[in-house]
């Protein structure tokens, strides 16, 4: 299956070998970013890279991209030297990047997207027989001829999003398809569909990099993995003969006994009401009572309306029925400087656009909800300092901008604010989306003792196993409606997905 | 690696201490060196007349309106904002002062008049801003020319002499300490907004709307009401900026002032300030507005045309731009 080491650069590789880099090397200023990492992919084969956010993933494939040119190191595609000096140098010889965020043009239709920047001509104009004629063709590919090309990429769906930008590598006769993180912004099914086209295209032949946090995921979709830890590879293997938790512990360097650490939690007083909460869309119908040292978990499929449902509590979003009671006040629609007040916070799912303001330094983005009339900028900064230190916020100090962290240190600080407020209620949207194993173990167990101190917590995820692991009770959202909520020992990964999908009662 | 950095792995995108404070201390070096380069440049090239202290007078007087005026928008754009309409204000404070102090208003209540006009100036943009939900840029567009309107209409389009009273001195040398009355009020303007920007919390929520409305929101901000104040706020400085301008002219002027707006977003973004928000500094703004006024200075001492310093303060405005943008690259 791998590619047998070589005896010098120039030899030949066994054409089964699509991708070989070999001990890569890239430095930034002070920071070894890659220190030697090596891998392999072939023909018709999935190669999952797995690592924790800082580990070196982005910065691989940007050297594989021509983004990045190596200090040190050789690849070759297909057995021919490959060095590409940008990044429509690497898309010409056949390496497609799908990143995470999609890199569409939303007012341009399908088809236009799909053969953006190598569009068929007749002389200077456009020619649009066989525009229609190539999208259509790599629109079939993937199997999705049920789109129609000359609809605006911006009324897609992400996921459908995301076809297209799959349909535009295929499109340019792409040897090697990268996929960063592709899932993190799917519902279920769509990943399901997702996982369809991946095995379509490796038995297409293509050879396709799986860049992914979620091990399942990688288990599922992946032939072969290789781990990256602090700019190395670290080991790989046949995904079949490795078990999770060696992947995990190749992950972090050590090994995790307990990802999801629980102690026994001691329900209080009820902290937060909801009767019947309705919003503009979502919710339709929401209930829910929340306790003084409980974790409540809000499972669903995207779009279920459980991120509404927290805005809708918060104040950010206008309730148009129903109440909502926090402590002993209640009532319909709120602002969020009442919720603050009265002891609420809540974590945005969207750290990006929403959560911080990443071009503010850690302190501001602490401080933020909880300043006085005066403000001493040594006092912020000495705050953010003890919460950098208690949750352990890999940084240069608290003066630095929140841009350059990483994406699991920028959870940190998004979580400290809500703690430096102090409040009793919790309101937790995707607490750990797109952040690595090492932060997500810490997160876990913030949350846990958290509760056991009396705080009151929701949490809404679409991981179930992070729901059902750290969770007293979990309720479903289906359609914009809250099921009641149940104890998680009642419950299995199964139920939950039979509820979310509107197939249970 | 500074040991004062907690990183103990290679961590992508992290910076370290040394170097980021780097960056921070370049970005209000920037305007100082710059402003300390063209001295030397003109002062080599016209030793005789540039580096005297007549000069230097001369220069800073003339950067007092600007200079105003460029304090007050300098919290707009460091909440995203912009305000184009600025220079259209001055002209309707120094027609209303005019018709103010002719009518025999006694010339303290004048000048309030004055503010008092720019900030309701600041109030119709803030208020079209935020209640209507328009883009910032459109709705000065639109006062940009509504307000010269209003100045044409009350001075009917000619200017209007005033009658003498001390409001004419205010930018006069020798009516008090060592310098105009203008120069100390920029100082204390300078001064109350820079603490206003850092010290208090409307200070830092400027800086938190600007760089995330959406976070500025969810962390209980009243977004509107801030944004509401900023503009007003900016209006009362370009009011102040206009009772300066209207006794440098010792009348009102319709006409005034067309420049001053793309001078004072140019010397914020001199300044440090970011057009996409969340940056700027108030010195590094005024150090904007004198090194735009010296260079000015100069061209006149070396005797180019009007045309040739207008294409050089352009070129600068381009200059500062770049300027924001090479400040805003970030490692990738």
């Amino acid at each position: 299956m791998t590619c047998p080491p070589l005896a010098t650069p120039n030899t030949r590789e066994p054409s089964a070998c699509r991708l070989r880099m070999e001990a890569i090397r890239k430095r930034f200023d002070a920071t070894q970013a890659l220190a030697g990492v090596s891998l392999s992919v072939n023909a018709g084969a999935v190669l999952a890279l797995v690592g924790e956010n800082g580990a070196g993933k982005s910065t691989l494939m940007k050297v594989l991209s021509g983004a990045y040119t190596p200090d040190e190191g050789h690849m070759w595609l297909e057995g021919q030297p490959y060095h590409p000096s940008d990044p429509m140098a690497a898309r010409r010889a056949g390496v497609a990047m799908i990143y995470q965020e999609l890199s569409l043009a939303k007012h341009l239709s399908v088809m236009e997207n799909i053969l953006l920047g190598i569009e068929p001509r007749l002389g200077p104009f456009m020619d649009w027989r066989r525009t229609r004629q190539i999208a259509a063709d790599a629109m079939a590919q993937i199997g999705r001829t049920d789109i129609p090309l000359t609809t605006p990429v911006g009324r897609l769906s992400i996921a459908e999003q995301q076809l297209v930008e799959i349909a535009r590598a295929t499109a340019t006769g792409s040897k090697v398809v990268v996929l960063d993180e592709p899932t993190s912004s799917l519902t279920a099914p769509d990943i399901v569909g997702l996982f369809k086209l991946i095995g379509r295209l490796r038995d297409q032949g293509q050879a396709i990099i799986y860049i992914s946090h979620f091990l399942e995921e990688v288990r599922e979709i992946s032939n072969r993995f290789v781990v990256l830890r602090d700019g190395q590879s670290v080991g790989g293997g046949s995904t079949a003969e490795a078990t999770t938790d060696h992947i995990i512990s190749l992950m972090v360097g050590r090994k995790v006994e307990d990802l999801y650490p629980r102690s026994q939690h001691q329900p209080g007083e009820t902290l937060l009401a909801a009767q019947n909460l309705a919003g503009e869309n979502k919710p339709t119908r929401a209930s829910l009572e929340l306790h003084r040292g409980e974790v409540l978990g809000i499972a669903g499929l995207v779009g279920a309306g459980r991120t509404e449902l927290l805005r809708a509590i918060f104040g950010l979003d206008a309730v148009t029925s129903g109440h909502v009671k926090v402590g002993l006040v209640s009532g319909g629609s709120s602002r969020p400087a009442i919720r603050w007040s009265q002891g609420m916070g809540m974590l945005s799912e969207d750290r990006k656009a929403e959560g911080l303001a990443v071009g503010l330094s850690i302190a501001d983005n602490i401080t933020l909800s909880r300043l006085g009339w005066l403000v001493r900028p040594s006092r912020t900064q000495a705050i953010a300092r003890q919460w950098i230190t208690k949750l352990n916020i890999r940084c240069a100090g608290p003066a630095q901008a929140v841009v350059d962290l990483s994406g699991g240190n920028q959870q940190k600080v998004a979580i400290a604010r809500l703690l430096y407020h102090g409040v009793d209620v919790l309101l937790l949207d995707e607490p750990t989306r797109g952040i690595d194993v090492g932060s997500k173990a810490e997160i876990y167990k913030l949350i846990d003792e958290l509760a056991k101190k009396g705080k009151a917590v929701i949490v809404v995820s679409s991981y179930l196993p992070e729901l059902m692991g750290i969770c007293d009770r979990i309720a479903v959202m289906c359609r914009g409606q809250l099921h009641p909520a149940r104890a998680v020992s009642s419950l299995t990964e199964e139920s939950i997905m039979l509820e979310a999908t509107g197939a249970a009662a | 690696m500074s040991d004062t950095s907690k990183v103990t792995s290679p961590v992508e995108g992290d910076v370290t201490p040394r170097r980021f404070d780097v960056r921070r201390v370049l970005t209000l070096l920037g305007p100082a060196i710059g402003l300390v380069a063209v001295c030397i440049l003109f002062g080599a090239l016209r030793p005789d007349s540039f580096l005297t202290r007549a000069n230097a007078q001369n220069i800073i007087l003339h950067s007092v309106v600007v200079g105003i005026a460029a304090i007050g928008t300098t919290p707009v754009i460091i909440a995203a904002g912009i305000d184009i309409s600025i220079g259209a204000t001055i002209a309707v404070v120094t027609v209303a002062v005019a018709l103010l102090v002719n009518a025999n208003v006694p010339p303290l209540l004048a000048a309030f008049g004055g503010v008092g006009v720019g900030a309701a100036c600041g109030l119709f943009n803030g208020a079209c801003i935020t209640w209507l939900g328009l883009n910032p840029f459109i709705v000065t567009l639109g006062t940009f020319l509504a307000f010269r309107g209003v100045a044409d209409e009350l001075s009917h389009q000619q200017a209007v002499a005033a009658n003498a009273t001390w409001l004419n001195n205010l930018m006069a040398p020798g009516q008090a300490p060592l310098v105009p009355w203008g120069v100390w009020i920029l100082i204390a303007l300078l001064v109350l907004t820079a603490l206003m920007l850092r010290y208090t919390r409307f200070g830092r929520h400027i800086f938190a709307i600007g760089s995330n409305e959406q976070t500025a929101r969810l962390c209980g901000i009243a977004v509107n009401r801030a944004k509401l104040a900023i503009y007003v706020l900016g209006g009362a400085f370009t009011g102040i900026a206009g009772v300066l301008m209207f006794s440098n002219l010792t009348e009102g002027d319709p006409t005034t002032s067309a420049n001053t707006p793309l001078t004072a977003i140019a010397a914020a973004v001199i300044g440090g300030a970011s057009l996409t928000g969340g940056q700027g500094s108030i010195v590094g703004t005024v150090l904007g507005a004198v090194f735009i006024m010296t260079i000015r200075s100069g061209c006149t001492q070396l005797n180019f045309s009007q045309g040739v310093q207008e294409m050089v303060t352009g070129l600068i405005i381009i200059l500062a731009v770049l300027l924001d943008r090479l400040r805003n690259l970030r490692k990738a």
